[in-house]
């Protein structure tokens, strides 16, 4: 038994499980497959009066693939998005980059809204929020509001969300099919936490010339992040073994990742550099 | 809180603080003490258990919220006799102190009852998320592919 005391409560309707948590002052938190938040309460990180399980909101559960993208509902659970073949043509990146997070077990219960929510910076779903330049759709006391990845992480374990309000949707927009792209990380050991990874994907001009090169790095910063300035290096040009090691040095430079027990931050930095470039490699063959 | 779920074919209740884990209920409620605990907080997976099947950290997860769900843990796996993937673990010497047993034989079992086909790959994979500190691995492996005929034969899915 390591978890502090709290209370417990299974809303049926999203606006009943905002008005609990709104009820608390900020001492509410969302549960729904809880694993980040189980190991949060275990180490008495989170200390929450209230959890507020998402169990009942079913609606929260599906993956809607239209025109204008892939819609993730905040309880998509991992294993929902490995299962569904859908998305190896939807959301190819995000297919791959899914298959890294965690391992076996956790992959049956942790979810979409979960881990975007939990904000690591070094977890796969927030960087491909970042990367593709989604949309979280959230619910409040204020009602509902639209916000872009890159203003929705603030810092690390830190979003804006306020506490009254649920992340109920990730909106990642339409997947041409001629978009070329790769996901890397790299971890000593399959499913755990990665020292770090990189996220791309590029379309091509009728003069196969890169456009819209967009590169996101994980584990190397204090949240999810675009390298812009390797993005930069590769809009305009043909895709060559120069131009990747120039993106490559470029994305070196740019970042400065903090050292900690698993990794100095220059071996990081290191890291995504190759990473960078074995992944345009990839994306190119 | 009072809660209601089947347990091992049993339907159970009983009264929780809602910050039981799920593998605390099950061990110090129901007295089914097959279902260990090591780290308390989601990384070695010796207390895998199915919830609805699926092979889940008991520890991870809530008592609470298995409400009205079927949980099977190690002690439902077999009756008198050993199962094929248990008698395969014991061919193949694939324990030693046995700690980690119980997590290893529900994460498998849900394995191959979905994908009684899984490659070696696909099987190292899904156990890289129990951790043995005996030095198992290989053994393991080797039985978990061993025991994928018995799979196949019973038409599980």
């Amino acid at each position: 038994m390591k978890p502090p005391i709290f209370e417990y409560a299974l809303p049926s309707t999203v606006a009943e499980a905002v008005s609990l948590l709104a009820s608390r002052n900020g001492n509410a938190k969302v549960i729904s497959g809880g694993q980040s938040l189980m190991p949060m309460l275990a180490f008495r990180l989170a200390t929450p009066e209230l959890l507020v399980d998402l169990k009942h909101l079913k609606d929260l559960g599906a993956i809607r693939i239209g025109e204008d993208g892939v819609r993730l509902g905040a309880r998509v659970r991992w294993c929902d998005i490995e299962g569904d073949a859908r998305l190896a043509v939807s959301h190819p990146l995000l297919a791959e980059a899914i298959k890294h997070v965690a391992h076996y077990q956790i992959r049956n219960r942790g979810t979409v809204g979960g881990s975007v929510a939990h904000a690591d910076p070094s977890a796969e779903m927030p960087g491909i929020a970042m990367t593709c330049d989604a949309q979280m759709k959230i619910v409040g006391s204020a009602g509902t509001r639209i916000e872009a990845a890159a203003d929705f992480f603030t810092g690390p374990l830190q979003t804006s969300l306020e506490p009254d309000e649920i992340l109920t949707e990730v909106h990642l927009p339409a997947w041409p099919a001629a978009r070329r792209w790769a996901f890397l990380e790299f971890a000593r050991r399959k499913g755990d936490f990665a020292m770090a990874g990189v996220a791309l994907y590029y379309d091509l001009d009728s003069g196969n010339r890169i456009t819209d090169a967009h590169i996101g790095a994980i584990g190397v910063a204090d949240r999810p992040i675009r390298l812009t300035e390797a993005e930069a290096v590769l809009n305009g040009n043909q895709m060559s073994d120069k131009l990747i090691a120039a993106a490559s040095a470029k994305a070196r430079q740019s970042i400065d990742p903090p050292s900690d027990i698993h990794a100095p931050g220059a071996y990081r930095a290191a890291l995504v550099a190759t990473l960078l470039g074995r992944g345009l490699k990839k994306s190119a063959a | 809180m009072q809660i209601e779920f089947n347990l091992n074919g049993q339907a159970v209740s009983a009264d929780v603080e809602p910050r039981t884990t799920l593998a605390d209920c099950i061990r110090n409620d129901f007295g089914q003490t097959g279902t260990h605990l090591a780290c308390e907080h989601g990384v070695c997976g010796a207390c895998t258990v199915l919830v609805n099947g699926e092979a889940v950290r008991s520890c991870l997860l809530l008592a609470v919220q298995v409400q009205n769900d079927k949980v099977v843990t190690i002690e439902g796996l077999s009756g008198d006799e050993l199962t094929p993937l248990q008698a395969a673990f014991r061919k193949h010497h694939a324990l030693q102190c046995g700690f980690c047993t119980p997590g290893f034989i529900t994460t498998a079992h849900a394995l191959l009852s979905h994908e009684p086909d899984a490659d070696e790959d696909r099987i190292r994979d899904v156990l890289s998320g129990n951790l043995c500190r005996c030095s198992g691995y290989v053994p393991i492996v080797e039985a978990v592919l061993e025991a994928r005929s018995s799979y196949r034969d019973s038409g599980s899915k």
